[in-house]
């Protein structure tokens, strides 16, 4: 419930329960609203999942209740020569009905297909797998989740039998051995990773071991980093088994009564010794060694991610870990089992109520007759279709072979997210309609889109998510809808109604007029299944708080451990061994394409950025793409820091900016995921990943691929930067980015003092007028508080501009040495006269010594990494500098960078 | 050096030492005469026996100083170069007040108005310009007059006690510090000038502009693009007005004429000296006639005449070592740079401040602290600037366009002064 907490005379402030919008977490907000505006946020402390601690991007989730990103109105366009306009919900609903109505009629349900969301609530997803299943007859509703966790679902289907992750965070605490696989925590998920560290304190002699190609925060962290070659895992898996068989740690009872399948693995496993998987692994015999007898020794919790699901090979992946479990029996009991940790904040709830082109509700098979026809008896219909849907890869291809003439996107961007980005782009624009329903209008698919439906996002919306761990919570909102956005199920429920009457069906099915009565025909339909939560409400959710699943009628509490009976959810209740070669990745190195591209995530931005990209401070740790490299390998390509090089491959290619990283391997190469053409010029990483999919969860391959590199020439520089209070500059700043050969922008700063940054590069020197415009763009014309310098011969032109004494805008061209001190300039509220003189100067410092600060490590307290060295290098430990400059004293996200630069720094200073 | 002209044998010299000194007859007491025998006489302080005129009635004084003066800053005391002592002390015989009106080559002596003769053995003729005033109706007005010396400029003063208007015909760097001058002193100044911007001939457009608001800031009203058709009497025959090739008439106690300057070289020509717009000059100052020299604003060295200090400076050291029979140096002519002497205006040119079809230019604009520089290039070298509101590196750019440096490598730190590439290195 809302609660009320200070009443001013003319104001009204609330405090609602929510949970954070990003990652699987799942933490607990209390959101403060005044007026109906949001305008704080911090960790509920009564939340399970985060005990009142956020991290850098949930900490800032209020600065993204702003309006300026949003699509607040309908849009549609019925000529797709034209732009969108302004339309009422009813014109533009009744044109998706009629369109539809049309397109079923000649082509059949299948012509029509629902591209959803994780992020999506349980509720949203309910209505949306309803219409597309029940209502239209079509399986074609596939989710972002298919990019993200439907390996991990395969897996705990082929070993265990259903998609339920057994294992909860408290496990982290009693665990003697942690494996973290494919999974940069530190980053990814920062409030799992919090609680590793406390464990890691408790109890010291917790070993951490981190299966990773990159030199992660996370990996920095473990007492072991295995550095396996990109795609090796069900080697390094196969070969611990290996070993633990030869060391006798397995636990030959618990296979004996609760599982099947041993037989076959064991004897595949023979082959993979340790010399043979060293070698395939790229790893010492000795760590590989290390790894199997901490984790035989148990009990032993695996912790895992993208690096086992983004894979042709995820679900083997993932099976072949459960196998490390199964063998030794450490799953279904404390600090024991294979837990997979969720990308999306409610990809475990889409699942639940069967939002996948392969599944149906409450966990029910597509594939499987009687699920059909129980999911066809609960909603009074006649069948569910047999005919499988078509998966995220598949689906797109279907939409660019004609195969599906409309496609309604919700709340996810597939022009960012999908591999192989100019097919998909390719695809939008060849389907007859495309339907894009979203809070944001700063999305790299927003441009496709025909209709565009404006929803409700975070702090607006209400309904139930369920986290990594199976816990529902309850999500309040804390401000009402803006303009005219809708939620989410709401547009799906008007729609559904039209189209029942335009196609002459029954009514009824979308009989919602609530969230909560779709909850509860939700909730009964788990009924007898695995999940089954006919014992949950939601006046139990508010009252008694978040709960674990399954929770069935008559109990008072959820399972916080699954199959600790030994019984599985397969048909004969044992667990299956899966027996997997290891098998190498859909690209392989190659004369030419020798480099191997890994993609990953940042620690202060998510998926799109479509909501971190609008806050100014989380650039604050990493500006602009980059692409990080080993050192000799630039070398080698003739590369130095900051160089732009053009990457590519047989499917696209891009202009990076490079440089040498600590954290890849020789022959190594990684990029963020989340910089698309929002923040650059080209469509981002995904441009160049593969669409090969996993036969099983049909889960591209979005980790890894190949590439080649080649240094370019880009004579041509220019440096913007302006104070912008607003976004509607960045947004248009962002439609120059194409003109350059070179070009990122993105933001930079603080709420109250931050700026935009466009940076771009060239092969020659662009039309004038291109920079004229840009000017006029920039407001920095005229005679007020300007400050030029222009030497055309040389191609330098350069301008500052300074409003009320500060510096607010800067424009360099030609030559840009000073950017560094400039940004620090802009973001004082004071730019002295004499600092002003040399403003213009080719000079990377000012004569009055002002030093550059360096990237932001600690976000929340504002603290550089350029401070936080000078005092490591007074010898200071980390308690010591935590005190001295309080950085990673608030939500912690930056602690595992802080020992690092302790570790590197300090020691440095001692040695 | 080709030419060896001095008359002088070394036995001649020695002959003159032992015996009498030479004699040599200065025809003006103004700068460029005065250094001339400053140097002189630090080199060869026994050659000469020296007698000097001047049509002043004043001893040598710092005539670019009078706008200070009239400006309130400074004294006409302040700006005596050489007081009647010093003249004393170096047994210089001094005319004030005497205009020399004849020389008589043949017999090698002058004349003055009031009859008074000196002979020489070598005459310096340094007898300045004139102030230029327009021919046009009413020219002869009381209150309308020239802005040259001591004399105008008490006029000015005096005029500003009893007087409203003034009115500065010409928007040249003299006229404008007889307006500023002016207007310090409580007048209602109006400049008007012939051209789209004020000082043409030192400042681009933009830098004139800024110029002009920052004069117009003091109160300074201004008629560009405008020329004065005649000028208006009452009957006393005292100014009152002024009336514009526009039409329009304005209010005149005082007329500045400030539209330049004329070499004075009349007593030169009507001596038989080669002249053309000036008393022709070689390298070494001499002119058509081998004993007689001359210097400053009343030459034409090259078919170029200077109205500055200087280039007038530079003369005079090279006609000094000739004077004293050295003779190893040459004048090959200036390249000049101005500033304007008015208080809280910084502007400096040099060189060829509006470039050429080959030319490059770096610009500057600072609209916040009213700075304007321009650097103009050709070649890799600086061959002009024109600076406003910051003119700290004005010497700076006019010493590398002087020994046309290659300022490739230091051409992005140019504007930012030497500072800027210490910092940089």
């Amino acid at each position: 419930m809302a609660k009320t907490i200070t009443i001013r005379p003319d104001a009204v402030k609330l405090e609602t329960k929510s949970t954070c919008c990003y990652c699987g977490v799942g933490c607990g907000v209390v959101i403060t609203s005044e007026n109906d505006k949001i305008i704080d946020v911090k960790g509920d402390p009564d939340h399970p999942a985060n005990f009142g601690r956020l991290c850098t991007k949930g900490s800032t989730l209020h600065h993204t209740a702003k309006l300026d990103a949003r699509g607040l109105f309908p849009e549609l366009r019925t000529d797709r020569s034209t732009l969108r306009e302004r339309a009422s919900w009813d014109t533009t609903l009744d044109h998706m009905v009629e369109r539809f109505a049309t397109i079923i009629a000649e082509h059949g349900p299948d012509a029509v297909a629902f591209y959803i969301s994780g992020q999506l609530l349980t509720e949203d997803y309910y209505v949306f797998n309803k219409l597309g299943k029940g209502l239209i007859g079509t399986n074609n509703v596939d989710t972002n989740s298919r990019l993200c966790m439907s390996s991990a679902v395969a897996g705990y289907k082929l070993s265990l039998g259903a998609d339920s992750p057994p294992a909860c965070y408290e496990d982290i605490e009693h665990t003697k051995c942690l494996l973290i696989a494919g999974s940069n925590t530190a980053f990814a998920h920062p409030i799992v990773f919090r609680r590793i560290e406390d464990a890691k304190a408790n109890n010291p002699d917790m070993k951490i071991i981190v299966v990773d190609p990159r030199k992660t925060d996370t990996a920095e962290f473990a007492d072991l980093h295995l550095p396996i070659l990109p795609g090796t895992d069900v080697a390094l898996f196969n070969g611990m088994l290996h070993i633990l068989l030869k060391e006798n740690l397995i636990n030959q009872s618990y296979i004996d009564q609760f599982t099947e399948g041993f037989e076959a693995v064991k004897s595949l496993v023979s082959d993979y010794t340790p010399e043979s998987v060293a070698e395939i692994c790229g790893i010492s015999q000795q760590d590989l060694r290390q790894a199997a007898e901490w984790f035989g020794h148990g009990p032993a919790l695996s912790m895992y991610c993208m690096g086992l699901n983004q894979s042709i090979h995820g679900s083997e992946k993932n099976a072949a870990l459960i196998n490390l479990h199964l063998a030794t029996g450490h799953i279904g009991k404390p600090g024991a089992g294979p837990f997979s940790l969720t990308g999306q904040p409610n990809a475990m709830g889409g699942r639940e109520v069967g939002g996948m082109a392969n599944l149906l509700s409450a966990h029910r098979d597509l594939a499987n007759p009687e699920h059909r026809a129980e999911v066809a008896q609960f909603w009074g219909i006649d069948e569910v279709p047999a005919k499988p849907g078509k998966t995220a890869v598949e689906l797109f291809d279907a939409v660019k072979n004609g195969e599906i003439k409309a496609v309604w996107i919700a709340c996810t961007n597939p022009a960012h997210s999908m591999p192989n980005l100019n097919n998909v782009v390719e695809s939008l624009q060849q389907a007859e309609l495309v339907i894009l329903q979203d809070a944001f209008n700063n999305t790299d698919s927003n441009q496709y889109a025909d209709v565009f439906l404006p929803a409700t996002t975070w702090g607006e919306k209400e309904g139930t998510v369920t986290n990594s761990e199976r816990r529902i919570t309850r999500l309040q909102s804390a401000s009402s809808k803006p303009g005219e956005a809708k939620h989410d199920w709401e547009i799906v429920v008007e729609f559904a109604q039209r189209l029942e009457r335009k196609l002459g069906k029954k009514q009824g099915l979308f009989n919602f007029p609530t969230t909560e009565s779709i909850f509860n025909e939700h909730r009964e339909s788990t009924r007898g299944r695995d999940l089954d939560i006919t014992g949950l409400s939601y006046d139990l959710l508010v009252k008694e708080g978040p709960q674990q699943w399954p929770l069935k009628a008559g109990e008072q509490q959820g399972k916080a451990r699954l199959y600790a009976d030994g019984v599985f959810a397969t048909p004969n209740g044992k667990a299956q061994f899966y027996a997997a070669d290891y098998k190498e990745t859909a690209d392989v190195v190659s004369a030419d394409y020798p480099l191997h591209l890994l993609t990953g995530r940042l620690r202060d931005q998510w998926h799109g950025m479509s909501r971190t990209g609008t806050i100014a401070q989380l650039y604050n740790h990493v500006e602009a793409p980059v692409l990080s490299m080993h050192r000799e390998d630039m070398a080698r390509y003739q590369l130095i820091d900051g160089d732009i090089a053009r990457i590519h491959n047989q499917r696209g290619s891009l202009n990076i900016s490079v440089q040498a990283s600590e954290e890849v391997k020789l022959g190594e190469t990684f990029m963020p995921m989340h910089w698309n053409s929002q923040n650059m010029q080209g469509l981002g990483v995904n441009a160049l990943t593969t669409p090969a999919i996993d036969a099983k969860s049909k889960q591209p391959e979005l980790k890894h691929t190949t590439i080649n590199i080649e240094k370019l020439d880009l004579p041509w520089t220019m440096t913007v930067m302006r104070r912008c209070q607003h976004l509607d500059l960045l947004a248009e700043i962002r439609k120059l980015l194409p003109q350059f050969d070179y070009a990122t922008c993105g933001l930079y700063g603080r709420e109250h003092n931050g700026i935009l940054i466009l940076q771009a590069s060239h092969h020659n020197e662009p039309d004038s007028k291109i920079i004229a415009q840009l000017d006029t763009l920039l407001r920095m014309t005229g005679d007020i508080g300007l400050l030029t310098y222009d030497d055309v011969k040389a191609g330098i032109s350069k301008r500052i501009l300074v409003e009320s004494g500060s510096l607010t805008g800067v424009r360099l061209v030609g030559e840009s040495l000073a950017k560094d001190w400039l940004k620090q300039a802009m973001l004082e509220a004071d730019f002295p006269t004499e600092m002003q003189r040399w403003a213009l100067a080719p000079m990377r410092t000012p004569p009055t010594g002002q030093a550059t600060r360096g990237k932001i490590i600690c976000n929340c307290l504002d603290v550089s990494e350029n401070e936080i060295i000078e005092v490591c290098e007074t010898g200071a430990d980390l308690v010591s500098l935590q005190h001295k400059l309080k950085c990673g004293t608030e939500c912690g996200s930056c602690v595992p960078e802080l020992k690092r630069l302790v570790k590197t720094y300090s020691i440095s200073k001692v040695a | 050096m080709p030419t060896y002209i001095h008359l002088c044998t070394t036995s001649e010299v020695s002959k003159f030492f032992s015996m009498n000194k030479l004699k040599l007859v200065v025809v003006g007491n103004g700068m460029a005469g005065m250094r001339t025998v400053e140097e002189l006489l630090k080199i060869a302080p026994e050659l000469y026996d020296i007698t000097v005129f001047g049509d002043e009635p004043h001893p040598n004084y710092n005539r670019i100083m009078l706008s200070p003066v009239l400006a309130n800053e400074q004294t006409i005391d302040d700006i005596i170069l050489h007081t009647l002592d010093w003249y004393a002390e170096n047994n210089i015989t001094l005319y004030t007040g005497e205009r020399v009106t004849h020389i008589n080559r043949k017999e090698k002596f002058v004349e003055t108005t009031n009859g008074l003769t000196a002979s020489y053995d070598r005459l310096l003729i340094a007898t300045g310009s004139k102030p230029f005033l327009l021919p046009i109706p009413g020219a002869e007005l009381a209150g309308v007059i020239g802005y040259r010396d001591i004399e105008d400029t008490n006029q000015m003063i005096a005029a500003a006690k009893q007087y409203k208007h003034a009115i500065v015909i010409g928007g040249g760097l003299l006229g404008l510090e007889a307006a500023n001058g002016l207007k310090v002193r409580g007048m209602n100044v109006t400049v008007v000038h012939r051209n789209a911007w004020l000082l043409e001939r030192q400042l681009d457009q933009q830098a004139a502009n800024m110029l002009q608001q920052s004069l117009e800031k003091k109160g300074i009203q201004f008629e560009l693009e405008a020329n004065t058709q005649k000028m208006i009497g009452d009957t006393d025959g005292r100014v009152t007005g002024i009336q514009l090739d526009s039409g329009k008439t304005l209010k005149a106690d005082l007329v500045v004429m400030a539209v330049g300057i004329r070499p004075n070289f009349h007593l030169g020509e009507s001596a038989g000296l080669t002249c053309e717009r000036g008393i022709v000059v070689d390298d070494h100052l001499q002119t058509s006639d081998s004993d007689i020299y001359a210097v400053g604003e009343c030459v034409n060295h090259r078919g170029v005449n200077y109205g500055l200090v200087a280039p007038l400076y530079e003369m005079a050291n090279v006609c000094a070592s000739h004077l004293a029979q050295l003779g190893d140096i040459s004048y090959q002519g200036s390249v000049t740079s101005t500033k304007l002497k008015v208080t809280g205006i910084d502007l400096f040119s040099a060189g060829n401040f509006m470039g050429t079809d080959a030319s490059e230019e770096i610009l500057l604009h600072d609209t916040i602290s009213d700075v304007y520089k321009k650097i103009v290039i050709e070649d890799d070298k600086i061959i002009g600037s024109c600076l406003y509101g910051d003119t700290a590196d004005g010497a700076w750019y006019f010493q590398l366009l002087k020994e046309h440096t290659n300022i490739q490598g230091i051409r992005n730190h140019l504007m930012f002064g030497k500072t800027s590439i210490e910092q940089a290195a």
